[in-house]
């Protein structure tokens, strides 16, 4: 991390003290913990103060079963500053149970169908966005399929009531276990 | 919800249309089955007379869940997933996920796959803008652009089939490296078509740079300028032509770009001109920087040296036209048990990949392409997003058309270049 993305962190968390967290460097890429309850502020001050002008991703994350010490789910927002030639990933942890945000639409308008994608996957509710509703699954679709208890289908065989069960369950090495937790019924 | 907005979803046509109230715009559905839609793209436009009034793209037509499926397979047959979402640019895809992933294992591919890498991804920038301008083309009535468009990508796609066995979704960039490396023949094919191409990019300008009827058509129409396109998104050449000479290949240089000798394309026009002249200097880039890596081309292994990352298979050519060869049978069968450990492991459960998560973007023809890729220190990924610059450069489709002819819809979207794989994934 170069010295004005150090500089630009240390001034996000001044203005911020209690909902941002330290810097992270991983891999060469700079993250920053953002608590869900100031996603909007602090991307608005990161916007006009980095300037981040283009918000380049924005994914979800289900962190089920391997995080125990963090909520359940994981909004990742890529920032990137044209100005700066810098990249910065702001990290945003949501309960299970209470899966809501703020919505950072109104700061990126490339945010719309991002959230969207994140809301139709994840189950995640972004508040304040303008649309929200789902955009790659048909609209009558039930549940969240890239959560991770998402139960994954098998294949119905026209012959002898034979399905080829879902990649997850067929023939697997022992040492990765770690597979869904959902099974087909 | 205000009058102008109309809920789309799956529900009965006529709920489509009741919110839109009056009976002075009428309502029309175009797509997902439409000609000029790029594939499955839903448009439900509202018209009056002919001017587009609102405009609210549809997509989801063409979802496979690609993202969901890496999850539950290992990190070397994730390539075969992502290279069928934009399908493009199938090399893209795969260079961006195996550089992702070798950015979590701390490797680098070795300098000539590296050098492959690039050649490749040139190459297909040239067949995947030769795509936008042939049916582009067609879409405005320059039918014989489109077949000239595509005589020149079938020629590219033969020269991929040579060096990778397939025309499309070609699965040859892997994590550490490459499949295997180039047959002896394809240097002279690519030269071959490196040497007649500059020709034929004449004639295409021969036949539009200064066509009335294509000036007409495109100058002026879908104005998107510099502010806007940053603000919903909008990378690649759609950005470049609002005059911001952003592209990661010089910016953030990755898989040695830095070496190369070429120019970003700029223009400064905004509308769908500018595009055709942003992407038409790209291509002539494009095969700059093509010519430049083969020439280039350093000698040595096309993939990592560690023995617990390289997937283990030789290709080569057997009586059935695939196999591993000989040598690689009679070692790993007859002479080294560690060979043999190696390619069970790799080949039944994979190689395990440090936990932790990585971003990494790279300059597809439509844009930003980025991979956020985060692993749980598993055989397999924990979750794979992609960030598809068409999807995203989609939304600027309202902000495109609206306001303009119905006419001139059709070229903001094909100056647009969506591809629906990558859109949908």
């Amino acid at each position: 991390m170069n010295e004005t993305l150090t500089e630009l962190c240390a001034g996000l968390r001044e203005s911020f003290p209690e909902h941002v967290g330290e810097p992270v460097v991983e891999f060469g890429e700079t993250s920053v913990r953002v608590a869900r309850e100031r996603v909007l502020d602090v991307c608005r001050w990161l916007r006009d103060n980095g300037p981040f002008e283009l918000l380049a991703d924005l994914s979800g994350v289900d962190y089920l079963g391997i995080a125990p010490d963090e909520d359940r789910f994981m909004v990742a927002y890529h920032l990137y500053s044209f100005r700066r030639n810098e990249r910065l990933r702001l990290r945003a942890f949501v309960p299970d149970g209470d899966e809501r945000i703020e919505s950072v639409a109104t700061v990126w308008p490339s945010a719309n169908w991002m959230e969207r994608e994140v809301y139709d996957f994840f189950g995640i509710v972004f508040e304040g966005h303008p649309d929200l509703r789902r955009i790659l699954m048909p609209d009558d679709w039930d549940g969240y399929p890239q959560r991770k208890d998402y139960p994954l289908g098998g294949t119905k065989v026209e012959f002898k009531g034979v399905m080829v069960p879902p990649p997850n369950v067929r023939r697997q090495p022992s040492s990765t276990t770690t597979g869904y937790p959902g099974r087909i019924s | 919800m205000s009058a102008r907005e109309i809920y789309v979803g799956g529900q009965e046509w006529g709920e489509v249309v009741r919110p839109a109230g009056g009976d002075e715009t009428l309502i029309v559905n175009m797509g997902p089955q439409h000609p000029s839609t790029h594939g499955v793209l839903r448009l439900v436009m509202e018209l009056d007379g002919e001017t587009v009034v609102a405009c609210t793209p549809v997509i989801g037509y063409l979802h496979t869940g690609i993202e969901k499926n890496t999850e539950v397979r290992n990190w070397t047959q994730g390539v075969t997933f992502v290279t069928r979402a934009d399908y493009l640019s199938p090399f893209f895809n795969e260079l961006a996920y195996c550089l992702s992933v070798e950015k979590l294992l701390g490797i680098e591919a070795p300098l000539r796959a590296q050098a492959i890498r690039v050649l490749m991804c040139e190459l297909q920038r040239i067949s995947s803008h030769l795509v936008w301008l042939a049916t582009g083309g067609m879409e405005l009535g320059a039918l014989s652009m489109m077949l000239y468009g595509f005589r020149e990508r079938e020629k590219l796609l033969d020269i991929f089939e040579n060096i990778t066995g397939l025309r499309m979704n070609h699965a040859y960039i892997r994590p550490g490296g490459l499949i295997q490396d180039l047959p002896e023949s394809a240097p002279d094919l690519i030269t071959a078509f490196l040497d007649e191409f500059p020709a034929r990019i004449d004639d295409y300008e021969d036949l539009l740079s200064d066509n009335p009827l294509w000036l007409e058509r495109n100058t002026g129409v879908g104005i998107l300028e510099a502010d806007d396109a940053i603000a919903l998104g909008v990378t690649g050449p759609m950005l470049r032509a609002a005059g911001v000479p952003h592209d990661l290949r010089k910016v953030q240089p990755y898989s040695g770009y830095e070496k190369y000798d070429f120019e970003i394309a700029v223009d400064e026009g905004a509308d769908c001109a500018a595009r055709y002249r942003v992407r038409m200097r790209e291509m002539r880039e494009s095969a700059k920087i093509a010519r430049q890596a083969l020439e280039m081309l350093p000698s040595g292994p096309v993939m990592v040296e560690d023995p617990k990352i390289a997937w283990p298979a030789q290709m080569s050519l057997g009586p059935d036209g695939q196999g591993n060869s000989i040598e690689y049978i009679r070692k790993i069968m007859g002479e080294s048990m560690e060979a043999l450990i190696h390619h069970f492991k790799l080949v039944t459960e994979g190689f395990k990949v440090p936990a932790g998560q990585v971003y990494v973007p790279v300059e597809s023809p439509r844009g930003e392409l980025g991979y956020h890729v985060v692993s749980a220190g598993e055989s397999k990924p924990w979750r794979v997003h992609m960030r598809d610059p068409s999807f995203v450069n989609l939304q600027a489709t309202p902000h495109l058309v609206t306001g303009g002819l119905i006419a001139d819809a059709i070229a903001s979207i094909a100056s647009l270049d969506p591809v629906m794989g990558g859109v949908d994934r």
